[in-house]
């Protein structure tokens, strides 16, 4: 079948699909219900099928071998950018808030908690090799943790950090337990449940975590113990330097705040893949019965792994307790964990330039796209469009979750997807991917 | 050295070793063969604590005095502390890591210890410096001896079969064992390579360590080893040095075959 043909069929099949679901629209008018056509909507669907198809044949029309090379010499690219792209991001990270735009200070923090969520979870998935679904729970926990510490004896947010990450590494070891012997499938079943549970019992233990009302009133963050109120006392920022208070000199300190706190994972991550632990950790991910063999704890090994990675996920859990404000059992729920582990997996597990993008691409990105179809709605105002530019913005997980099929297509492991040796004799020269295990939990 | 009393080992109703007792001395090299099924790897496993003994006894007797009951202590500790190591028939290497990261991982207990509880290592702190320097330093004197130096950076999962047979070993000597169990080392070298094998295995005699080997390279089998077990169906069939072995005819006609004399080389 030539190309053309073949598209010309899947446009066809596209018409009779969408011919009903797109071309037909009802309005509620003053005589109840009524139909009206859609065709120019119904048309750019179509087309999109047909340019679609022809694409895809187009692209596979490559040879296996000229794919492969095509793979490997973006990969190369991509492990040689990373040198580049590091700093240039860092640097961008900490100039943000000059820019003064509390929308995009606002952004950016959300993008460096799922930074730091993705690094966190990058040690148990990444480096170990545990497949971990219910990474929300140490969130839950750690944002919990602050929550109550703080409402019920008036502790600040620098004294309840590590009590926050402890109590989560503390979880994250009760959770290792039971599902040490448990690999693959059944272990992201178990950890899956475990994510539940703990968001069901915050839901249901009201006496002590205010159930589905949440916690409200948590204290916000003190620079040296320098309050951001709005009052401009000499106990706060604004009157200790002499300055106008203001709401975005806040903004901007709790976006240095998760600055801080994910380099910190990001720093920690990186000096234990180059210790003992963290070879061990990628051992296991590669051979477990190998790393008995060798004396390694597998048991002790692991229970590292979920602690520290929970410990990680706990600060970012207080963090985002602090910034909010108010927590309720809403924001811990399952597609979190799934954002989460997205955002590793599209990385590339393992690496944490990988994550880093991915979090931007998929938070911000997401963000951008929304503006985006908003801003191509507002320009579309003639008569044909109508019906299709108010609803081009419903239309972006459509588009978001197209373009990660996509990607996952073309790069099946991840943006950066090469592992870089921990230690080297001579010289260090990065392991393709397809080395590489994965892990079977 | 080791002494395997009484071991017997059931799954379900199959016995796959039965009563079978032997001892191995310090600084020889004692081969277990035997025809495919015979229970070799089955013994293996139960020595370096991959399966739990259904009944009998392994007693490990270190140079120092120190006897360690290996039936008894979990897998990794019969690494760590009894000081037994092991490869595996079907080679498992840590594919992804560079061949100098996998001796090091070997190395793992030794480098923990010297981490402060990781904390101090993290901030950069401690001897874990120097220790490291000592690990590669290890690490380098196999890589020598294997003739790997060159390849030190690259992954392991690269490495030629025959080369990942001896990273394999390489790698099992880092821990410092007193007792290194081979499971068919010569399984798919061609001759050149092994005959290296032999001659890596004679060094690491000669250095100290005791060596327990399954094989089915007659060649490897009867010219290095100083000590040969010969198993069939879970039991012991005979024991003694490899000219004993060979003139036994109970090993002659469930192992070796009749009239085949030519088939084994002196």
């Amino acid at each position: 079948m030539t190309p053309l043909r073949d598209a010309f069929l899947s446009a066809i099949v596209a018409l009779g699909l969408c011919g009903p679901l797109v071309g037909l629209v009802t309005t509620s008018g003053d005589r109840g219900l009524s139909i009206h056509a859609r065709p120019i909507a119904t048309a750019v669907v179509v087309g999109l099928v047909f340019l679609g198809r022809l694409a895809i044949l187009s692209w596979r029309g490559r040879t296996r071998a000229e794919a492969v090379q095509a793979n490997r010499a973006f990969a190369e690219r991509i492990t040689r950018a990373g040198k580049y792209v590091t700093p240039v991001l860092l640097v961008a990270a900490v100039a943000l808030p000059f820019t003064g735009s509390r929308y995009y200070i606002d952004l950016g923090t959300l993008v460096l908690t799922y930074i730091m969520l993705g690094w966190g979870l990058n040690i148990v998935v990444g480096l170990a090799g545990l497949l971990d679904l219910g990474y929300v729970a140490f969130y839950a926990v750690g944002a919990y943790s602050y929550a109550i510490l703080a409402t019920t004896f008036g502790l600040g947010f620098w004294t309840c950090l590590p009590m926050a990450g402890i109590l989560a590494a503390m979880w994250g070891v009760m959770l290792g337990f039971p599902v040490l012997r448990l690999r693959g499938d059944y272990l992201a079943i178990v950890t899956l449940a475990f994510g539940e549970i703990i968001r069901i019992v915050l839901t249901n233990w009201v006496s002590l975590t205010n159930g589905p009302n949440g916690i409200t009133g948590i204290p916000r963050p003190t620079l040296f113990g320098l309050a951001f109120s709005m009052d401009g006392g000499s106990g706060t920022f604004a009157g200790f330097f002499n300055i106008e208070p203001e709401v975005i000199q806040r903004i901007i300190f709790l976006y240095y705040v998760i600055l801080g706190l994910a380099l910190l994972t990001n720093w920690v991550s990186l000096r234990l893949r180059r210790l003992p632990l963290g070879r061990a950790w990628e051992a296991l991910r590669e051979d477990e019965i190998a790393c008995r063999s060798l004396g390694i704890n597998v048991r002790n090994t692991k229970l590292t792994a979920f602690g520290i990675g929970a410990m990680f996920g706990g600060f970012a859990g207080a963090f985002f307790a602090t910034r909010q404000a108010f927590i309720s059992p809403e924001s811990f729920t399952f597609i979190e964990s799934a954002t989460v582990l997205a955002i590793v997996v599209l990385g590339g597990l393992g690496s944490q330039l990988g994550v880093a993008l991915a979090a931007v691409v998929m938070i911000g990105g997401l963000e951008a796209l929304r503006d985006f179809l908003s801003f191509l709605g507002d320009q579309m105002n003639s008569e044909v469009f109508a019906g299709i530019a108010s609803e081009l913005p419903l239309y972006r997980m459509l588009i978001f979750g197209l373009a990660l099929v996509v990607m996952m297509i073309l790069r099946p492991r991840g943006l950066v997807s090469g592992r870089t040796p921990s230690v080297a004799l001579t010289t260090v020269k990065e392991i393709a991917p397809d080395l590489v295990a994965q892990g079977r939990g | 050295m080791l002494s395997v009393s009484g071991l017997t080992m059931r799954f379900g109703g199959l016995k796959a070793v039965d009563e079978l007792s032997f001892e191995a001395r310090a600084g020889d090299i004692t081969a277990v063969i035997g025809p495919n099924g015979a229970g070799k790897t089955t013994v293996f496993n139960c020595i370096t604590g991959f399966y739990r003994p259904t009944v009998g006894t392994i007693v490990l007797t270190h140079p120092d005095g120190g006897t360690y009951p290996l039936q008894r202590m979990p897998g990794h500790r019969i690494a760590s502390a009894a000081r037994v190591a092991r490869t595996f028939q079907n080679i498992r290497l840590f594919a992804g890591m560079t061949v100098l990261e996998n001796l090091l991982v070997a190395q793992h207990n030794t480098l923990m210890a010297a981490t402060g509880l990781g904390v101090l290592a993290v901030l950069g702190l401690g001897r874990y410096r120097a220790a490291e320097a000592a690990g590669v330093k290890k690490a380098r004197h196999w890589l020598d001896a294997i003739g790997l130096t060159a390849r030190a950076d690259d992954p392991a999962g690269a490495l030629p079969y025959g080369a990942q047979r001896r990273l394999e070993i390489a790698r099992a000597m880092c821990i410092d064992p007193v007792l290194l169990c081979l499971d068919e080392p010569a399984a798919g070298l061609n001759p050149r390579e092994s005959e290296e094998l032999n001659q890596l295995l004679l060094r690491i005699r000669q250095e100290g360590c005791s060596l327990l080997l399954i094989e089915h390279d007659m060649g490897v089998v009867m010219r290095i080893s100083d000590h040969i077990v010969v198993l069939d169906h879970g039991k012991k069939i005979s024991d003694g040095t490899p000219a004993e072995v060979r003139a036994d005819p109970t090993v002659i006609a469930a192992y070796l075959g009749e009239g085949e004399e030519d088939e084994v080389p002196a």
